[in-house]
């Protein structure tokens, strides 16, 4: 599935690398721990997070994530949409919580 | 006769300072490892493992050291990463080896870092793991990924 595909069902929005919609999503990892998602998040997964400072990026480009959806309307730092835009992380938002935006996805991957 | 020629393998050594509480500028020496790696052409998973050791060593020293180095010696055959850090050093190596034990204040722990995971993910990506420490001096952890293996 491509990025583009899911933007809807999360009800998201891009924060930036808007240019990038057609990355391949597989898989979704949900965790505010960064080692945990370093450890486990598959790759070409968004990563479902409340984290919104500019590390995330690192840890999502180290591993090889196709994007990062920050959950429950929190708003990431301008660093980070900075970072991400040098780093060609596409950043999303989203009002879900992230049971209910991992829920969606999970349909969605599913099918 | 002629004498048969011994391919020269140089490894390549990189070496990238990295200062504690630089929240900036972490992960970037990571991300220049990794970028590394995929210009000689490792295989994926390979690039993987040593971008998981590489970062969890080098948000170890951001984290809990006032100053380290990341060093990296490339071969086909062998990965080295050492990084090594003035600081607080280790008391317990046994405890901090434990999933889940961390010492990061809380607000790190805000950040997702600290959950006692590093040392562990480094561990379970190596094929050579040695932590050295030494009280109020520093740490020197060397990890060995063996591309074949």
């Amino acid at each position: 599935m491509k990025l583009k595909e899911t933007v809807n069902e999360l009800e998201a929005e891009f924060k930036c690398c808007k240019l990038l919609p057609d990355r391949d999503v597989s898989w979704c990892y949900c965790s505010d721990l960064l080692s945990d998602v370093m450890a486990n998040a598959k790759k070409d997964s968004i990563w479902i997070t409340l984290q919104t400072h500019p590390n995330i990026v690192a840890v999502a480009s180290l591993i090889g994530l196709s994007a990062i959806l920050i959950s429950r309307g929190a708003e990431p730092d301008p660093e980070t949409i900075a970072k991400a835009a040098q780093e060609n992380i596409p950043i999303l938002t989203t009002k879900l919580p992230t049971f209910e935006a991992a829920g969606r996805l999970y349909s969605l991957l599913k099918k | 006769m002629e004498k048969q020629k011994k391919p020269v393998t140089k490894d390549i050594k990189h070496e990238y300072s990295i200062k504690g509480m630089d929240f900036v500028a972490a992960g970037e020496a990571s991300s220049n490892i990794k970028h590394t790696l995929q210009l000689i052409g490792f295989a994926p998973a390979v690039i993987r493992r040593a971008a998981i050791a590489a970062y969890e060593a080098e948000m170890n020293i951001v984290i809990h050291a006032w100053e380290g180095v990341l060093i990296t010696s490339i071969s086909p055959e062998r990965i080295e990463i050492i990084a090594a850090d003035t600081g607080p050093g280790i008391p317990d190596i046994d405890q901090a080896m434990k999933e889940g034990y961390s010492t990061a204040p809380d607000h790190i722990r805000e950040m997702g870092f600290g959950a006692g995971m590093g040392l562990p993910n480094i561990r379970n990506v190596s094929d050579e793991f040695t932590l050295d420490s030494s009280l109020g001096r520093g740490t020197t952890l060397t990890v060995v990924i063996y591309p074949t293996a």
